[in-house]
């Protein structure tokens, strides 16, 4: 277990889910967490819309002070520092979509890379229109990693059509995250996918998501 | 080709491709950068053109003249922008010239904030920049929607020789939701022997012009164009019912709203109350015949905006004010709750309002 983990992959990819729900998972573990919001490219639907759900779980989160505001600014909180400086707490870092997304990281990556106790996650999700094949995602990889200053260590499926994801959907995402693992080299870690997608499945290489029900859901 | 998972702006952008528009033009704003981000990734790669130019003002101009030569071509922007957009848009109305203009709104007056709303109803349907003149407003209520009514717009815009707009809102345009993308055309299934594309001295050249100083003429302009809108208003009508078969309470929403009054009219129902929905997917030809028709038979109507109140005009219009008309809005970046819309909802069936 890593003491950094972050999740970046192309926009749309359910980085941030992800994040959320793996940081209340280190939380369940007994572990001292805090939740980071890099994301200074989307202006709706992000981390800070689950502060209540992580705060009353007790993890920490750190977000961009001007986050879900009207206030169209890409400024970072200055606390984001002490996420990556104070390493007596595990750090779940989610990071803006696409390489626009990841520049945000590179003024933390030199301490991240010096600590060196980290895992860069790339999430795929290969039903998004930009991402559909293997050779894509690697391109949005190699751009990320050239933004952002750290090395992808890992690859998280999680292949996804929203309401309409089938165990199927998951599992043709799995092979084409395989053949991506064979292009970078670098492992798939584990799929994920929401809860009652999840419990059909029933395999261990599936951590199951739980998702916030929005009121315009139907 | 296998569903894909997008954003409602990504929807809009790819659909337009598929139908067949190759120039796009526009600067960003939020909520609705992802169209021109996903043109500026898309277009390079099949030949088609994506400018970002100086200004709002400069990029509707720069459709004007691609629409004069006869090809497709789209705008987008959100609210302050399309505010610049409406002279342009004038002379579109004003020449008879095609074009899709898409406004993903965001809160106002003036720069307003960049949440979610519906308060530029009364600029898309009620012409917004100056003279008499229509768009063909499309109000898409899901990304699936986004695409759909994308294509349709070109296809009606064409047609009918008019520009179309679709109206989101950003929660539309940023929400993610599995979507089938409409089949490719070269979108030239309409004639446009009016374009401007070199006559090779084979016929007299075309002229695209709104300036006629003369009265008369300018006069027969606008009746002409008046009896085209007349046919779309007879034609082009869309709307949807849900659960409105026996309902006492309707509820009037487009877009995002009429998304938060399906949830508070399940839970209208549990409670034994008969509420039903009227969802104008064309607010520009407005539905006005079903609500005329519902008019007969409910208690009242609740109209669900994230406006002061526009759409509302529009329905007490149609109904000629034979029954009540409650206003259950939240404006500034706000969206009602289906908490909220059930009140109003419960107010109306109690004769409160």
């Amino acid at each position: 277990m890593h003491r950094v983990t972050l999740f970046a992959g192309h926009y749309g990819s359910g980085k941030t889910n992800l994040a959320v729900n793996f940081a209340l998972k280190l939380k369940n573990e007994g572990k001292r967490v805090v939740i980071a919001d890099l994301d200074i490219v989307n202006p709706y639907f992000r981390t800070k819309d689950s502060a209540e759900l992580l705060e009353k779980n007790g993890v920490e989160v750190v977000s961009p002070e001007f986050a879900n505001s009207n206030v169209d600014l890409p400024a970072l909180p200055s606390q984001l520092y002490g996420v990556v400086q104070n390493r007596e707490r595990y750090a779940v870092l989610d990071i803006g979509g696409d390489d626009r997304g990841a520049y945000a990281l590179g003024r933390f990556a030199p301490y991240i890379l010096e600590e060196n106790d980290f895992e860069m996650i790339f999430v795929a999700n290969f039903r998004r229109p930009l991402t559909l094949s293997p050779e894509d995602a690697l391109e949005v990889m190699k751009e990320i990693e050239a933004a952002g200053g750290i090395p992808f260590t890992g690859i998280v499926n999680n292949t996804n059509l929203g309401k309409l994801t089938e165990p199927e959907t998951v599992l043709e995402g799995l092979e084409l995250s395989k053949k991506l693992a064979k292009l970078c080299g670098l492992p798939v870690l584990y799929s994920s996918a929401e809860r009652s997608v999840a419990e059909k499945i029933n395999s261990d290489g599936i951590f199951p998501i739980d998702l916030q029900r929005k009121i315009f859901d139907l | 080709m296998a569903k894909v998972l997008m954003k409602g702006n990504e929807a809009v952008a790819e659909a337009a491709i598929r139908s067949g528009c190759r120039h796009y033009f526009g600067y960003p704003i939020t909520p609705q950068t992802e169209i021109a981000a996903y043109m500026a990734k898309r277009m390079p790669k099949i030949g088609g053109t994506f400018l970002q130019a100086e200004s709002e003002i400069s990029a509707i101009n720069m459709v004007y003249g691609v629409s004069s030569a006869g090809r497709r071509v789209m705008t987008s922007s959100s609210s302050p922008g399309v505010s610049l957009k409406q002279e342009g848009i004038s002379y579109l109305a004003g020449s008879d010239l095609p074009a899709l203009v898409v406004n993903v709104q965001r809160g106002g007056p003036g720069l307003g904030g960049i949440q979610p709303s519906q308060s530029d109803y009364f600029q898309a349907t009620k012409g917004g920049g100056h003279g008499d003149y229509h768009l063909i407003v499309l109000a898409p209520a899901s990304v699936q929607e986004m695409a759909d009514l994308t294509a349709k717009a070109f296809d009606l815009s064409d047609k009918y020789r008019m520009p179309a707009m679709l109206l989101a809102d950003g929660t539309i345009g940023q929400m993610m939701e599995p979507v089938e993308l409409p089949p490719e055309t070269d979108g030239n299934a309409v004639e446009k022997p009016w374009a401007v594309t070199g006559t090779e001295n084979k016929r007299e050249h075309n002229i695209i012009n709104s300036l006629y100083l003369v009265p008369e003429q300018l006069e027969v302009k606008n009746l002409e164009r008046y009896e085209r809108y007349k046919t779309v208003e007879q034609n082009e009508v869309m709307f949807e019912e849900y659960m409105t078969e026996d309902c006492d309470v309707c509820v009037v929403a487009f877009g995002i709203a009429a998304r938060v009054s399906k949830n508070a009219i399940t839970a209208a129902r549990a409670k034994g109350i008969k509420a039903g929905l009227i969802r104008p997917i064309t607010l520009w030809p407005f539905p006005k015949d079903i609500i005329a028709k519902t008019a007969e038979r409910v208690k009242g109507f609740v109209s669900v905006e994230l406006s002061m109140g526009q759409m509302i005009d529009d329905i007490r219009l149609a109904e000629s004010c034979k029954k009540p008309v409650a206003l259950c809005s939240r404006v500034g970046g706000m969206i009602p709750s289906p908490d909220e819309v059930l009140k109003a909802v419960e107010d109306m069936e109690g004769g409160k309002f």
